[in-house]
């Protein structure tokens, strides 16, 4: 009888980013891998040369739900840089809350997909928990809990109300002791240390040749993060440190998200009781001919844009590049010679977009069967169930 | 090193390969240099000055096609863009750097796809993010590109 090969992706009716992986395996060893991009390319560059400086703030806000403000901060920064404009420090500190915000709870939407991923369906629960306060936090700031639309070219379009800063201070404070206690499970849990430590290793060399950035790159050794290293915003006027870990195995890049969490908080905080007054908007007119390049620190590494003018009120072209461009092409140096069972975990530890892993489909070389991403998902939690046993670990 | 002098290196090491530098602001330098220097100088920014590549951008202007490949010297925050010129006239190919450092070979294949540059000696020049269905020799990230084919099925959404 003839073999029918159903794969499942690279569409689902359920999330964005639609990515399609492509796993070669022999019996339980990965062997081969390849990724398909692109279902989702929407030709924003080009539809950003048809909009006005203005207008390509709106639509370069929608690249990504979840770094709905990395891209507007990197491209408002690369038009401030044709004309060499700092921006009111009152802006600067604004934009640097919303982009903390926009950290923690990027970080805790990935932190409770890894648990999921591993069958730690608590660990999803308790994370998704708190970012949800981390969202209202954004509503009371902004008066959205997801694109925020607080950047323009020059500064910011919304003010922070005094009488806000206290209430959102009670609620970061009460966010902490939570964090710490998720933060103490996740790490002291052996199953856990046995499911990640020494699982998908992305070594200081290939992350220095793949140029990795964000969290990917810090988990592997290399201190890289655009904060740090071209401070930009507020982030030179307050005390934060930049967390860098050193084995780049999955429980590395955990271990670094849930601190920059914590650490994200912290600037959060320090920035609302340093808030300065004046102005939040350099009103500009005219961009002048010329080219300008904004690189800032999304949650998932830097995000890079390039603008360049010719002195009409559009840009005569827009360079975008996401983290994942960089991050995504590591899974040659991670996956391969790894169990089908890991798979999973170390495609979503470069944090892709989670919905990426759900969309892979397995080839068994020896068997002629597809795997699906559920059968994955499956494959790995089944695998933590194992070692729970072998721990003798109660749930 | 610090910025004046990383300038002055490169300025001393290719005085041939240079065509102009263009010192823009403190944490940003625009060097423009013959393409076929390019994997001579990109190699030597990337491996000995310890840079990271950020990305190229391909913008195709009038006469030329320029790419610019961006590096970051993290040390001192400082941004070097390399631009070469590609005539317009002339076959569009210059040197990959993808067998250099693997950060550039996916913004290479999508700069091939996109704009129409060839790279010369790329491990694997596949298409990356338009479909297989889309037709041969048509960049839809140039100028010239016409949208709105009304007898192409992709431009008429069904």
């Amino acid at each position: 009888m003839a073999k029918t090969i159903v794969p499942i992706g690279p569409y689902h009716p359920l999330q964005e980013e639609p990515e399609f992986f492509s796993l070669t395996v022999e019996g339980e060893k990965v062997v081969g891998i390849d990724v398909r991009v692109g279902y989702n390319h929407r030709g924003i560059e080009k539809l950003s040369e048809m909009k006005t400086f203005d207008q390509s703030t709106f639509v370069i806000e929608r690249i990504c739900g979840i770094c709905s403000t990395s891209h507007p901060f990197a491209y408002t920064r690369a038009v401030e840089d044709i004309m060499d404009l700092e921006v009111p420090e009152r802006a600067k500190f604004i934009r640097t809350i919303i982009a903390e915000g926009e950290r923690a709870h990027s970080h805790l939407l990935w932190f409770g997909l890894a648990g999921h991923f591993l069958g730690y369906n608590t660990v999803f629960m308790w994370a998704w928990k708190i970012r949800e306060e981390i969202l209202d936090v954004m509503e009371i700031l902004s008066g959205n809990r997801n694109n925020y639309a607080m950047f323009k070219p020059g500064g910011i379009r919304r003010d922070i109300k005094s009488e806000d800063i206290p209430p959102v201070i009670k609620k970061l404070d009460s966010i902490v002791p939570t964090l710490q206690m998720l933060k103490k499970a996740v790490m002291d849990d052996p199953v856990l240390h046995a499911r990640t430590k020494g699982i998908g290793i992305l070594s200081k060399e290939d992350s220095i040749s793949y140029c990795a950035v964000g969290p990917t790159s810090r988990a592997s050794g290399v201190a890289r993060d655009v904060r740090k290293d071209s401070p930009y915003g507020a982030y030179d006027k307050i005390e934060w440190d930049m967390v860098v870990t050193q084995n780049g195995d999955v429980f590395d890049k955990v271990v670094v998200r849930i601190l920059e969490i914590l650490e994200s908080i912290k600037i959060m905080k320090a920035c609302l009781l340093k808030l300065p007054s004046g102005e939040i908007d350099a009103n500009i007119k005219d961009i002048p001919p010329g080219e300008g390049i904004g690189h800032i620190e999304a949650p998932r590494g830097e995000v890079f844009h390039y603008v360049r003018s010719d002195g009409t009120n559009r840009p005569a072209r827009h360079k975008v590049r996401a983290p994942t461009f960089m991050n995504l092409p590591t899974y040659k140096a991670t996956v391969i010679g790894e169990t089908i069972s890991d798979a999973t975990i170390i495609l979503a530890a470069i944090d892709p977009c989670y919905c990426c892993t759900e969309r892979m489909a397995v080839r068994n070389v020896k068997e002629e069967k597809l795997y699906n991403g559920e059968d994955l998902i499956r494959l790995s939690q089944e695998k933590t169930e194992r070692l729970r046993e072998k721990y003798n670990y109660e749930r | 090193m610090n910025r004046d002098d990383i300038l002055k290196d490169i300025n001393a090491r290719f005085p041939l390969d240079i065509v102009d530098i263009f010192d823009k602001s403190p944490k940003r330098v625009y060097i423009e240099i013959k393409p076929v220097s390019l994997t001579r100088v990109a190699k030597y920014i990337f491996k000995d000055l310890g840079a990271r590549f950020n990305t190229a951008s391909g913008v195709d202007t009038r006469h030329y096609m320029e790419i610019l490949y961006h590096f970051t010297i993290e040390d001192i925050g400082l941004l070097i863009s390399l631009k070469v010129k590609l005539d317009k006239s002339k076959k569009l190919e210059i040197d990959s750097l993808a067998p250099i450092f693997e950060g550039a070979n996916w913004i290479e294949r999508e700069m091939h796809e996109l704009l129409g540059i060839n790279f010369k000696g790329h491990p694997d020049l596949r298409r990356l993010l338009l479909s297989d269905e889309w037709p041969e020799g048509v960049y839809p990230l140039r100028k010239d590109y016409k949208e709105w084919d009304k007898k192409a099925i992709r431009d008429r959404g069904v």
